[in-house]
């Protein structure tokens, strides 16, 4: 069959004009920030010639900043497995608003079935609950925290797909129960001191770990499954998907507890790596990871993007943080010019894909 | 009896008080090929419509495959074993023409992991090059996305699907009406395939020349009923036009107040 690689029926197949992978545009753009960030620190006068990338005053062994590096992809590592959940929802052609406010809640729970009996020999001052819950193997938490996402994700699901609300409404009432939840479980109190076993889950650079297991793991499940099949037909043809069979309702269900059961792995790292919950936490992380999907080449509209885009997204946010405060780039100023940098990716994306379908 | 694969008895939809479709009587032979023709607003599509499940009719009764049937919906029909192509294409955008191909009846491996079975894909494409070889249709290269193929493409590739999942009937509407000539023949060699095979087809189309090339029998409507049924080898263009500008009609199908 090798034969039929360049077209059949008789038609010329030039693979020069094969359509160039969006992911490329997307880490070309990754180079091109981190070389602008190393430019900007030889020309900015009080930058004293700092290197953003290399190790310039021979604090490591290797040639780059390894310190910064680190920083950069800890960083991005607990939204980014956000992320990777809320990438298979857009690709669906929903949204998920829940998935900051869900970290929270999922922090809180999971907390108080993580605490130590004895802090120093005496009891807990922030004991969620009695003897009982003190002490439990590690599995225990992580199971309770994957079973609430998949609770709050089911009802996501379920609510978008039965009654057709929109996954923005849907998402949006979620977001507020979550944060209420979060609020109410200890009544605002944090809830710290976990055992031993729970506090390697996120120590370290353990969460870049995870991030990049379950960035392989969805991965596969997108590119060679057919769930990923189904899931990029939902998005790109919803009829067409329902009319060769597809169960679409029962899909969406799984699409959103999928997601919302990565949110809470994202809860259970975040809680262990910060040793504490607060009901407060995962601030702006549903926005933060539509944004890296989005910056990552994922289409609001449904029915494109990958999990490589969304891994290269999350490192560009990444980069563009770190690098903010490299420049010593005031705070105020930095979330406003990430605000301008989401619009910009957007609208880049756009005008490629215009230019490409005006080409073809 | 078992050689009769579609029968409708009286078929019949009102829109309000629009009588889309009048008691249609309709048989269709295993491997016959019919067209229905007819002008705009005839009922043609009514006609369909009904058969496939799209609406719900009036009156009357569908007897597929020795059953009686009642499809509530398009997937219903499917299922049954009724493949229609539409004029509105039933195809994902972002996905290329295997996937399209075998979207919903993916070829997988290790299906003991439910959902998550992995896909075929080297059988996937092997299958789709095969189909699209045996019905002749031409395509630069299948792992393009459907967004980047011509109108032509489309069709063809939502014919060949079509095509190759050996349905017990295929319906057609109008699949050749925004095509340029070369797509047509494709389109019109992908039917005669259908037709080798021995799969039966209810073809609505507007083009006498393809018309009187493809099938066997010609049945023609007029203002929601059946005036006319007319054999292939019995006929011409000029007779058929007769029967659709309502110049003839035939003397079994002539109902009073209806000329």
């Amino acid at each position: 069959m090798a034969d039929h690689a360049d077209g059949i029926g008789g038609l010329k197949y030039d693979r020069s004009k094969r359509a160039w992978p969006n992911e490329m545009n997307i880490f070309i753009a990754l180079v091109l920030i981190v070389a602008v960030f190393e430019a900007l620190g030889q020309i900015l006068p009080y930058m004293d010639g700092q290197s953003f990338l290399f190790d310039t005053n021979d604090r490591f062994d290797t040639i780059f900043n390894e310190a910064r590096l680190r920083i950069i992809i800890l960083q991005v590592a607990i939204i980014g497995i956000i992320s990777l959940g809320v990438t298979q929802v857009i690709i669906s052609g929903g949204i998920d608003l829940s998935s900051g406010p869900l970290t929270a809640a999922t922090a809180m729970i999971v907390m108080s079935f993580a605490q130590t009996e004895l802090v120093n020999g005496n009891p807990n001052p922030a004991a969620v609950f009695g003897p009982w819950a003190m002490d439990l193997p590690v599995i225990v938490p992580v199971i309770v925290g994957l079973c609430f996402g998949a609770f709050i994700g089911s009802i996501n699901g379920s609510l978008i797909a039965f009654t057709r609300i929109p996954p923005f409404i849907a998402t949006l009432g979620m977001f507020l129960i979550c944060r209420g939840i979060a609020q109410w479980w200890t009544r605002g109190q944090p809830v710290s001191f976990p055992t031993e076993g729970y506090a390697w889950l996120g120590s370290g650079m353990m969460p870049v770990i995870w991030f990049v297991l379950l960035a392989i793991l969805c991965h596969v499940l997108l590119r060679y499954t057919v769930y990923g099949k189904h899931t990029y037909a939902i998005g790109s043809n919803e009829d067409a998907a329902r009319m060769s069979g597809i169960n679409v309702k029962r899909h969406k269900v799984m699409v959103y507890m999928i997601a919302s059961m990565l949110a809470a792995f994202a809860a259970i790292v975040l809680s262990s790596k910060n040793l504490t919950a607060q009901s407060g936490m995962g601030l702006f992380y549903e926005l933060y990871a539509i944004a890296m999907a989005v910056i990552g080449g994922v289409s609001l509209q449904g029915g494109r993007g990958s999990i490589i885009g969304t891994v290269l997204g999350a490192m560009v946010f990444g980069v563009i943080q770190s690098g903010f405060t490299y420049v010593k780039l005031d705070a105020y100023f930095q979330i406003m010019a990430m605000g301008f940098i989401i619009i910009s990716a957007v609208v880049l994306d756009q005008w490629r894909q215009q230019r490409a379908a005006s080409r073809s | 009896m078992s050689d009769i694969i579609l029968e409708t008895r009286d078929l019949t939809k009102h829109y309000g008080g629009v009588h889309a479709l009048e008691g249609a009587n309709f048989v269709l032979r295993n491997g016959e090929h019919v067209a229905i023709m007819g002008d705009n607003g005839a009922g043609k599509s009514t006609f369909v419509r009904q058969i496939t499940g799209v609406e719900q009719r009036t009156r009357g009764e569908i007897i597929f495959d020795g059953k009686p049937v009642n499809f509530s919906g398009p997937l219903d029909a499917r299922e049954a074993g009724i493949e229609a192509v539409f004029q509105t294409l039933a195809l994902a955008d972002h996905l290329d023409v295997p996937d399209n191909l075998f979207l919903g009846r993916e070829k997988t491996k290790f299906d003991w992991l439910g959902p998550f079975r992995l896909l075929d894909y080297k059988a996937m494409r092997e299958d789709t090059l095969a189909a699209l070889e045996k019905t002749g249709v031409k395509i630069p290269n299948i792992r393009n996305t459907i967004q980047n193929m011509s109108g032509g493409q489309r069709q063809c590739v939502a014919i060949a699907r079509t095509a190759s999942f050996h349905s017990k009937l295929t319906i057609m509407d109008e699949p050749t009406a925004a095509l340029g000539v070369q797509e047509t023949a494709q389109v019109e060699n992908i039917i005669r395939t259908l037709k080798d095979q021995g799969e039966p087809l209810v073809l609505i189309s507007h083009n006498m020349r393809q018309v009187m090339d493809l099938v066997d029998r010609i049945i023609v409507f007029r203002r929601g009923r059946i005036v006319a049924n007319l054999n292939k080898n019995e006929t011409d263009g000029q007779d058929v036009v007769a029967y659709i500008t309502g110049a003839k009609t035939q003397p079994e199908y002539d109902v009073e107040g209806v000329a």
